[in-house]
């Protein structure tokens, strides 16, 4: 298939990177190596958007560092780059409407440039802390894909995908958003209980086209909560993480059992708002 | 407060290429010796093997060591030793431990003795140098022929092993199984990584023969270099490809 004929796809990690690790990074490479390799597509850009502190998540320090530190792990990368869009909301943004705004985005930019697609060059962490607003009160419809244009897709890793049984963790029809009007990729060393998890939930088993699953085969455990626990038992994260993103935990000290109890007894976001919007 | 004991760590194999689970075993080694108390580990060594180890696909050892080396750049602790690769045969591990021990004991400052006579150190300052190795390595003691028993014994009781947890392999069941490695276990560390991180250098391989990415397995650097240097593609040329196994592993 020609390049032109092929759609322009953007990956987009949502997730507290708590810290980022190389595994987070992994997930990209797999992706995009898997999505290019279908013929179909053509992989242009991946984001990582840190989710905001209004999550509420145990044990989440501070966006402004978990900003930096994956920024610093993406300094060597051409093609994936941090947005701290979602990350500079005061309220909590469900993943839905971060895809969305993404999704708007590539095509604002999109109708500037007539044939060219959307530059590969990374943009610089322009906006500042203080600055960025954005008004939740109109919810839109979902809108039509317009063709030739690039799509938005979420990058995951298994545990994300099944966390749509989780109860009340996720609005249904958010879900039937992500998967029919985006799509999902998710990376999964357990490929067969991936399926069976679509092939037993309705809405995940009619979109099942839009989404990939992409198989890991190196069994790559290195998940956050590993990385803070041998941090406060005085381990080595070295060759866990960027070296740049180990060197600026040391200096700023950022996990400790004092981090860790961040949140506790506090209610997760997304649970707090979908109890409160079933009981009203 | 009683010193510890200095201990050097020496990893042998293949490394074809290094990869961050290589560069891991170290750090988790050294975690572990320092939570017992009783070691502090002072450096570390890889030492890749000498292109007559005959191994299918073997890269040459000229690149094997350089891409170690950019990996070891950031390292304070740990460097690559040639002298494995540079000799003219493949040799027994336990050979480079003995060499390696016999420079560490050379550059050990020598204290006067009377008449000017260099004596030896002190005994508890001589550092004592481990085995590093994962556990698919502890397990090849059992394979016939692979290793000589008196080898094995010279290993772990003149020297000591330090062995790093892998997924798929049950090391303490390796140690009951072999009388030698019984007897002498209690030179036998078992350290844990808590952090499955399985990223074996034959996949690496494979994904680069088709032209997938390998980045976030390996340092950048030695990435770069591969690419450079054109290695581990599908019709680059590799020694020990087309040469029959060697059979003589143990002479």
């Amino acid at each position: 298939m020609e390049n032109s004929e092929k759609t322009e796809v953007v990956l987009l990690a949502c997730g507290s990177f708590n810290p980022i690790t190389n595994m987070h990074l992994r997930l990209f490479e797999l992706a995009k190596d898997y999505m290019n390799g279908t013929g179909k597509y053509r992989v242009i850009k991946g984001i990582i958007s840190p989710v905001g502190d209004a999550y509420k998540k145990k044990g989440l320090i501070p966006a402004h560092h978990r900003v930096i530190m994956a920024e610093l792990a993406t300094k060597n990368s051409k093609w994936v780059e941090v947005d701290t869009w979602e990350s500079l909301q005061d309220e909590w943004v469900e993943t839905a409407k971060v895809l969305r705004h993404h999704q708007e985005k590539l095509e604002a930019s999109n109708s500037g440039n007539q044939q060219d697609s959307p530059s590969l060059e990374r943009s610089g962490r322009k906006r500042k802390w203080t600055e960025q607003r954005e008004d939740f009160s109109q919810k839109k419809p979902p809108q039509p894909k317009m063709k030739g244009m690039p799509e938005v897709k979420l990058l995951c890793g298994a545990d994300f995908l099944e966390s749509f049984g989780i109860p009340n963790l996720w609005k249904s029809e958010d879900i039937a958003q992500i998967v029919g009007g985006y799509g999902l990729i998710c990376i999964t060393r357990a490929g067969n209980d991936a399926r069976k998890f679509i092939y037993e939930s309705d809405v995940l088993w009619k979109h099942r086209s839009n989404i990939h699953l992409v198989n890991e085969w190196i069994t790559n455990d290195i998940s956050s909560t590993k990385i803070r626990r041998a941090l406060r038992r005085g381990q080595s994260i070295r060759y866990l993480v960027p070296d740049l993103v180990q060197e600026y935990i040391e200096k700023h000290n950022l996990y400790s059992s004092e981090s860790e109890d961040r949140n506790a007894g506090v209610i997760l976001a997304p649970l707090e708002r979908n109890t409160a919007e079933a009981k009203s | 407060m009683k010193s510890r004991i200095p201990v050097v760590l020496l990893a042998c194999g293949s490394f074809n290429p290094i990869t961050n689970m290589h560069l891991r075993l170290f750090e988790v080694a050294r975690d572990h010796l320092h939570q017992t108390g009783v070691y502090q580990v002072i450096a570390g060594i890889i030492s890749p093997v000498n292109d007559k180890y005959g191994k299918k696909d073997l890269t040459a050892a000229q690149h094997r060591v350089a891409m170690a080396q950019l990996a070891l750049q950031t390292s304070d602790w740990i460097r690559v030793d040639p002298w494995e690769s540079e000799q003219a045969q493949w040799m027994e591990t336990v050979k480079v431990l003995r060499h390696h021990h016999s420079e560490l004991l050379r550059s050990l400052p020598q204290t006067e003795g009377p008449g000017d006579k260099p004596v030896s150190p002190a005994p508890a300052a001589v550092p004592e140098l481990k085995l590093l190795c994962g556990a698919d390595v502890l397990k090849t003691f059992q394979i016939p022929g692979l290793w000589r028993d008196a080898h094995v014994q010279e290993i772990v009781e003149k020297f000591g092993l330090v062995c790093v947890g892998r997924a798929g392999h049950d090391p303490e069941e390796y140690i009951l199984k072999s009388p030698i490695l019984r007897k002498y276990q209690h030179n036998i560390h078992l350290a844990r990584e808590p952090v499955q991180n399985d990223i074996s250098a034959t996949y690496v391989r494979r994904a680069l023969g088709q032209g997938q990415s390998v980045k976030y397995l390996l340092p950048d650097s030695v990435i770069t270099y591969i690419k450079d240097h054109k290695l581990y593609t599908n019709d680059s040329p590799s020694t020990g490809n087309s040469t029959p196994r060697n059979k003589d592993k143990t002479s």
